[in-house]
């Protein structure tokens, strides 16, 4: 469904993401992670059309959308949420999803309606006339889920939307993760919250300085060396290895 | 949206009683101006306050406006009702081309603010040197009373005529507040990426505001040009009518329906008691708008009509209503 090719992306000097080739089967629940800094956004960006790579092509339904704009890749199918959360502050939560309702849905009623059944779903329901700039952390991450569900994305990519949020909350939007892949629709999540990795992920890639450094189901990731160094600094893995065996935490 | 088309049939109707129920001339006048001023505010509340791009030259497209139906008029025979939809499209032009040029390349804020300035700047000193202006003499349109010719000898046509614009601005801005376009364009001011990522083209949702609101200036050029039958570059492409326009919907609530009918209203109440405390002193206006304008920012970002609504709503119990 979404395949990158050679993707890199530099700031001034800095390497943000470096040469990245990765690829997103549909139906699944693909995760992205990685240490803080390691061009995780960055790539989310250039995917999303917001930063135009420096080489390589975005594929998306098998057409390449390097370097469209970001509301022509919005249109084709393909939504993003911001890792530093983007409220339209003055409007309330109703209004707020209503704007990606609005995609494709011309009438003002409808969208308003789509709205309200998207923030159920969301569990924002009594939250709807709520203006968003109110809304504790854990709100505003749940509102920019829905307003990009909204939008009818057959591609959804979440950065970070568990983040700040207590164990709890977390399960909730783990729960409602699931049922929008139930409903079909194929999601990319960067997450450092590793129990919802583990518990939604069929596959996982990591980057870290840029680069990918390994790919497969979370049990895989966390017993990869290369993974616990790039977490953990170098020679990690081989104390880990060396006290108890083998490395649990990623 | 019942109850806000309700308001404005409820206003309309109490307005066209003016003419009947004020003995006053003066006042009768001075309500005729308020609905004139509040048409202008109108307009730079649908860029400003609903789209969030603060034009600081809306002369540009008033003075438009007015040339293009004075002109067609004076030197080419044109009816002036046939006039006034040439010079609302003439003014979208203007609206559009200063548009494509600030958006095409980002323009924001204060930037954008410079530039619809600066155009208006550019069109007085071109209205000043071309001879189809009648260049610093002024533009005299010619009199001859008549309904059809969109003079009106006794005032009250006048009247019903700002009245109908007036109108026609508060249904569209009812339009603008329940249609997507609408909801693009509020997305637009409160956070250009959240927009984008959910699929709005923001360069196109900026340009129709702009047009829209150049366009209903327009219609306020046009109708000023009838009722004063005298055009010259300062009056037209001046700075005063552009900062009348922007404070009218400050005053009144920037991106509500009734906010620049609100602001319009209060804002000439005051500059006739200013009269009346200090008399008649040139330049006047302008500092007290700038006053008005300061303390607005500081003590009322909301406006009149956001004021309000707050005060009622806590008076309601806590009940937030839009
Ligand atoms: N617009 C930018 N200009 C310059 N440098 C940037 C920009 N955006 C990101 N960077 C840098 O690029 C690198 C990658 O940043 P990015 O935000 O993609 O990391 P991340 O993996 O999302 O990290 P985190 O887990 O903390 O969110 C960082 O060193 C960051 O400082
Ligand atoms: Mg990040």
């Amino acid at each position: 469904m979404l395949e990158v090719e050679g993707v890199s992306k530099n700031f001034g000097g800095l390497r943000a993401v470096a040469d990245v080739t990765m690829r997103v089967e549909e139906g699944s629940i693909t995760a992205l992670i990685g240490p803080n800094g390691a061009g995780k956004t960055t790539l989310f960006a250039t995917i999303s059309g917001f930063l135009r790579p420096d080489t390589g092509r975005v594929r998306f339904l098998g057409r390449d959308i390097a370097g469209l704009s970001p509301e022509r890749i919005c249109r084709l199918g393909l939504a993003r949420t911001f890792q530093i959360v983007q409220p339209f502050a003055g409007l309330s939560v109703r209004e707020n999803i209503a704007v990606g309702a609005h995609l494709h849905r011309p009438g003002r009623t409808e969208a308003l309606a789509h709205a309200e059944l998207i923030g159920r779903q969301i569990g924002m329901g009594r939250m709807l006339d709520q203006p968003a700039g109110a809304l504790t952390i854990a709100g505003r991450k749940r509102l920019e889920l829905a307003r990009a569900l909204a939008t009818d994305p057959k591609l959804l990519l979440l950065d970070e939307v568990m983040a700040g949020l207590n164990p709890t909350e977390i399960e909730e939007i783990v729960a409602v993760v699931r049922r929008i892949r139930l409903a079909g629709v194929t999601i990319l999540l960067i997450e450092h919250v590793m129990q919802a990795v583990v518990s939604l992920a069929e596959t996982t890639w990591v980057l870290s300085d840029g680069v990918l450094i390994a790919r497969g189901s979370p049990a895989e990731i966390a017993a990869d060396p290369k993974v616990v160094e790039a977490y953990l600094g170098r020679g990690a893995a081989a104390r880990l290895a060396g006290r108890e065996g083998g490395a649990a935490h990623a | 949206m019942r109850r806000q088309l309700l308001a404005i049939v409820a206003f309309l109707a109490a307005m066209a009683l003016v003419p009947h129920l004020v003995d006053s001339e003066f006042w009768r006048n001075w309500v005729m101006m308020a609905l004139f001023y509040a048409l202008l505010g109108q307009a730079w509340n649908i860029l400003g306050g609903y789209g969030g791009q603060f034009s600081f030259g809306h002369a540009a497209f008033f003075g438009t406006g007015a040339y293009c139906s004075a002109i067609l008029h004076v030197h080419y025979g044109v009816n002036p009702w046939i006039a006034l939809p040439a010079a609302g499209m003439a003014a979208g032009l203007v609206g559009a081309f200063i548009g494509f040029l600030s958006f095409r390349y980002g323009l924001r804020g204060s930037y954008f603010a410079l530039v619809t300035l600066a155009f208006a700047e550019v069109l007085r000193i071109l209205a000043n040197t071309v001879p189809i202006t009648g260049k610093g003499v002024g533009l005299l349109i010619p009199l001859e009373p008549g309904a059809a010719n969109m003079q009106f000898a006794d005032r009250t046509g006048y009247f019903y005529l700002i009245l109908a614009f007036v109108g026609l601005a508060l249904l569209l801005t009812l339009w603008l507040e329940h249609s997507r376009f609408g909801a693009r364009l509020v997305a637009v001011r409160e956070n250009e990426d959240a927009a984008r990522a959910l699929g709005v083209d923001v360069f196109r949702t900026k340009l129709a505001a702009i047009t829209l609101s150049g366009a209903l200036a327009g219609l306020g050029g046009s109708y000023y040009a009838q009722l004063f039958l005298y055009l010259d570059p300062g009056i037209a492409y001046g700075p005063a009518i552009s900062v009348e326009a922007l404070l009218v919907p400050i005053v009144g609530g920037m991106g509500t329906l009734f906010g620049p009918l609100l602001g319009s209203f209060a804002l000439h109440g005051v500059s006739e008691l200013a009269k009346l405390a200090f008399g008649e002193a040139p330049g006047l206006d302008l500092a007290l708008y700038g006053v008005l304008l300061v303390l607005m920012v500081m003590f009322m970002p909301n406006g009149l009509f956001g004021m309000g609504r707050t005060t009622l709503a806590r008076l309601l119990g806590g009940r937030r209503d839009a």
